[in-house]
């Protein structure tokens, strides 16, 4: 890495929503105000050109970091930053704010349906007057199409003319209408069917190459991650519990969650192993575990898991929140 | 296992649906079996009818689709013709349905135990407070902890995976002979995913019941099925043993599909991937659906629609086993 | 335009359309009301406001299929001669006009209103909504009579017959903004969620640019049910406060002015005077609620 500065980073980030009830109703119930933690102090940092992917079931709060990294949530508590400067302050410059852009998971919602593709894929271009003429303009949609997989005369159509793939191309060509240099990718195949998410992961990995993009990359599925990513973060109950490079994740994951995910994953070569699924559910983010989140499922929990939280710990070339981990309890079980 | 006596027999199914722009066929020339204790598994992109083909057996297709040629046949009896009361109760006692979405089976209006017991005491022979001793059985068999204080809760007290356990139960507990899942664990996160499927297997072994398991899920359908039915707008593309069509396909097509997943113990530079996508219902190209994508096409595919043909170890409707099938 | 033309030929509206006789026969019947009302000047037999042409020799003639009816009057005179179908007919523009107003005020209003409530949400989502709440715990035709009584208290009476076409405008759209507001912020509330609404906010497009230009086009289709249903209900609410005598004024009778006037003939044997005109505010305000309720069903995907 030859820039020290990272695209993005994450400062003991955190996120909480008021899921109290209407004033009225807390007055007469005399029950207090109730706070949703969606993500309670996550860090971490992306270097400029490179993938970092976060993993996790529902509701470990993935994609809230996803929506705090440009800027759709504001932090709680903690700070985004966005190269060297503060999230906020950068949203305020339109030159800054240009660097950035999204890609969502429903290529069903992530267009306009009374927009021609056109003028979906030219909205960004617009609004950060990156053309002069209307011609410079139709040039630039046609040629994003081109580098997307579509053809020019597609612009001309309705979102509703296209399969989920191809709408899922026309988001990315929007994205990089602005000629962004930092994608934060919320789910972006988890809509898609295999063969078609194949196309799209290709694609995606491809323009990185070409352009140097530097990309968030939000998904649940392990093996997508293992494809695309550079280092990983698995989330559990809105905190990061092991952030590693993608390949020592998978060659030794550390965090007892981590290897309960790996463990759940459908086993394509069948080689008959009976898997031991872990038990229980995720619990709920208004009302979690004291402790380690993660103390009611695991397997190597203890007294000390159920009173303190683990912070996360430096662990070969990975960082783990985990007592066991730390105290070595992990090697013998 | 195929040499067995079929429970479900599903010959030349045809499904249509009219428009204003002229009929749609949403099935086309479906057949297959399931034995009983086996589980077919059901794959391919959405729309290619995979879910249609279970709304037909369970006779819920959705107006105005409609079954324009074909039988299906459970046990030997026709039920693809039966009347709507006839259907259900068949529904309730022979076949249980699965969906996706746990809360369009779930009554919220209704303790979970009594809905249970009620579907129990319509379709078995037994008084409600054996049911409702049956009913505490179901829930315990299918994970849920403390079922004999929980079946009094309504649906929305349980949670999402729960619910789904719960939708399992319900299916299960007239002991149906055979069981229509509709991507049962689509909606669910990977751990609790691999808790349902886990009971599923457990429960075609146990009890016999045959299952049709319709999912977009390659690894499901690994980890579950016996054999393994691949569809592509509309028609099976190739059926066979889960592992002969899961490591070896014979179509193209299942071969792309597989190949196109993810491996989850590398990385690999470049994914295999299928060029365009699945042609509409109203757009089907001439001779083989597949043609204009597959790389194997030569001039007969083109203007000739292949029916499934043994091809080695499965059946692939594909004219590259022509001379296979032929000489076999 | 041809294209445009064509494809509204080839939509599922239109063919939607084609199969419902009942909407085709409410179209008809809601077309023929427009042009006659519109037309009105032209097409209508007789001048009911020329004061000259009237001839009480006339006056209560029977429509023409009766004993004594003449065939220059085809649905018969009232009591001072006038020609009761030109009468219709002039009365029909009047309370189209008001309903349409009155409606497009309301649309206005209510979108607007609703737009920013679902849009902004929070404390403003609070206020406007409550406002609408409170709006609605009012019958509309109580808060219609209480504007037209406060305009009544505050200006000259010369002024006021002026103005009163406007003020029943204004009664009527004010009382009837809240249906659109509801509507508008539950629709926007489901689309301001949607992630191209969100690309846009990524992008850093200004709020009031994202709702013109992203949720509003999303939006109109449900304002165009209530829309049409409600100019039906404001055409009524405009004849119930002209009947009552607090709508436009009797220089410009509406078709509630007529019925009322003719109300007073109704037991003396002279029927047609209130019939006809209530038959012509039965068959608008009915052909467009079917038209509505056609509208609501065709717009639905979920009744495709």
């Amino acid at each position: 890495m030859a820039d020290a500065v990272p695209m993005f980073e994450a400062r003991d980030l955190a996120r909480y929503f008021d899921v109290s009830r209407p004033a009225l109703q807390r007055l007469i119930s005399g029950e207090g105000r109730r706070l949703l933690r969606a993500v309670d102090g996550v860090t971490f940092a992306i270097p400029k050109g490179t993938t970092l992917s976060l993993v996790g079931e529902s509701g470990c709060g993935k994609s809230t970091v996803a929506r705090l990294s440009v800027g759709l949530y504001e932090p709680s508590v903690g700070e985004a930053v966005f190269d060297g400067r503060d999230l906020a302050e950068a949203r305020g410059m339109a030159d800054q704010r240009r660097r950035m852009q999204m890609i969502f998971q429903d290529p069903y919602a992530s267009l306009n349906p009374r927009w021609r593709v056109a003028d979906i894929i030219a909205e960004p271009i617009r609004a950060f007057g990156l053309v002069t003429t209307r011609s410079e303009q139709a040039n630039r949609v046609a040629e994003l199409l081109t580098q997307v997989g579509l053809s020019p005369l597609d612009g001309q159509k309705f979102p509703h003319e296209f399969s989920g793939g191809q709408r899922q191309r026309i988001s990315i060509a929007r994205a990089l209408s602005s000629n962004p240099e930092f994608l934060v990718c919320d789910e972006p195949t988890s809509a898609l069917d295999v063969s078609v998410q194949a196309q799209i992961l290709n694609l995606m990995k491809e323009l990185q190459q070409r352009l140097g993009l530097t990309y968030l990359f939000i998904s649940h599925n392990l093996a997508v991650v293992r494809q695309v990513s550079d280092r990983i973060g698995v989330m559990y109950l809105g905190r990061l519990v092991e952030l590693a490079p993608a390949e020592s994740l998978f060659e030794r994951p550390r965090h007892p969650y981590t290897r309960a995910l790996m463990e759940a994953i459908p086993d394509l070569d069948m080689t008959g192993r009976e898997r031991i699924p872990v038990a229980g559910e995720v619990p709920s983010p208004i009302d979690p575990p004291t402790g380690c989140a993660f103390h009611p499922r695991c397997p190597l929990a203890n007294d000390r898991c159920k009173r303190e939280r683990p912070e996360m710990e430096v662990a070969g070339d990975a960082l783990v929140a985990c007592h066991a981990v730390e105290e070595g309890r992990d090697m013998a079980a | 296992m195929s040499n067995a006596v079929p429970l479900l027999q599903v010959k030349n199914l045809r499904v249509e649906f009219p428009t204003r722009r002229g009929t749609l066929v949403a099935l086309d020339d479906v057949s297959f079996q399931i034995a009983p204790g086996e589980v077919l598994g059901v794959v391919g992109e959405s729309g290619a009818g995979k879910s249609m083909t279970g709304a037909a057996i369970i006779g819920l297709l959705e107006p105005p689709g409609r079954i324009a040629k074909g039988e299906i046949l459970l046990d030997g009896r026709r039920i693809d013709n039966l009347r709507y009361e006839q259907m259900r109760r068949i529904r309730g006692k022979e076949i249980g349905a699965i969906f996706q979405d746990p809360l369009t089976t779930l009554n919220p209006l209704y303790t979970v135990g009594r809905q249970l017991v009620e579907t129990m005491t319509t379709h078995l022979p037994i008084n409600p407070a054996e049911a409702r001793k049956r009913a505490i059985g179901w829930l315990e068999m299918v994970g849920i902890p403390a079922a004999a204080q929980r079946i009094d809760s309504y649906p929305h007290e349980f949670s999402g995976g729960m619910r789904q356990r719960v939708v399992i139960a319900l299916a299960l507990c007239a002991e149906p002979r055979l069981i229509v899942a509709d991507e049962p664990t689509t909606a669910l996160d990977v751990s609790i995913q691999a808790q349902v499927i886990a009971l599923l297997k457990r429960l075609a072994r146990e009890k016999g019941t045959a299952m049709m398991l319709v999912t977009h899920d390659m690894g499901v359908i690994a980890e579950t099925a016996d054999r393994v039915a691949v569809m592509y707008a509309g028609r099976i593309a190739e059926i066979g043993p889960v592992r002969e069509v899961v490591k070896h396909a014979n179509h193209p097509y299942s071969a792309g599909l597989m190949a196109s997943i993810p491996p989850l113990d590398r990385r690999v530079e470049r994914l295999a991937q299928i060029d365009g996508a699945m042609p509409r219902l109203s757009a089907i190209p001439k001779g083989c659906a597949y043609n204009p994508r597959c790389p194997r096409v030569f001039d007969k595919c083109r203007e000739v629609r292949p029916d499934l043909m043994p091809a080695g170890t499965t059946e692939a409707a594909c004219w590259l086993y022509e001379t296979e099938a032929a000489r076999g | 335009m041809a294209a445009v033309v064509k494809r509204f030929f080839d939509s599922d509206l239109w063919w939607s359309f084609k199969r419902s006789p009942v909407t085709v026969l409410s179209a008809v019947v809601a077309l023929v009301c427009i042009f006659g009302a519109a037309l009105a000047p032209w097409i209508a037999p007789h001048d009911p406001f020329d004061l000259a042409s009237l001839n009480l020799i006339d006056a209560f003639k029977p429509p023409v299929w009766a004993e004594d009816g003449v065939a220059e009057y085809l649905l018969g005179t009232d009591d001072q001669g006038r020609d009761v179908l030109s009468a219709i007919m002039y009365g029909a523009r009047v309370s189209l006009l008001v309903g349409l107003s009155a409606t497009a005020f309301a649309t206005l209003v209510g979108v607007s209103v609703g737009l920013i409530a679902g849009y902004v949400g929070g404390a403003v989502d609070g206020l406007l909504m409550r406002i609408c709440d409170i709006q609605l715990t009012f019958p509309s035709i109580l808060v219609a009579l209480l504007v037209d009584g406060v305009v009544r208290a505050v200006v000259p009476r010369e002024v006021h017959d002026q103005i009163a076409i406007f003020v029943v405008i204004f009664a009527i759209g004010i009382s009837e903004w809240p249906k659109f507001a509801r509507t508008v912020r539950g629709s926007t509330l489901v689309e301001r969620n949607k992630e191209y609404v969100q690309a846009a906010r990524v992008i850093g497009v200004p709020k009031l640019r994202i709702m013109a230009t992203h949720v509003l086009p999303n939006v109109v289709g449900p304002v165009l049910v209530v829309a049409t249903l409600n100019l039906g209900l404001a055409i009524l609410s405009e004849a119930t406060l002209s009947f009552l005598g607090v709508g436009v004024p009797p220089t410009q009778p509406s078709l509630g002015t007529l019925i009322r006037i003719g109300n007073d003939f109704l037991f003396s044997g002279e029927w047609w005077i209130t019939i006809f005109p209530g038959v012509a505010l039965v068959a608008m305000v009915l052909s467009v609620n079917l038209l509505g309720d056609w509208l609501r069903d065709a717009l639905n995907p979920k009744l495709r």
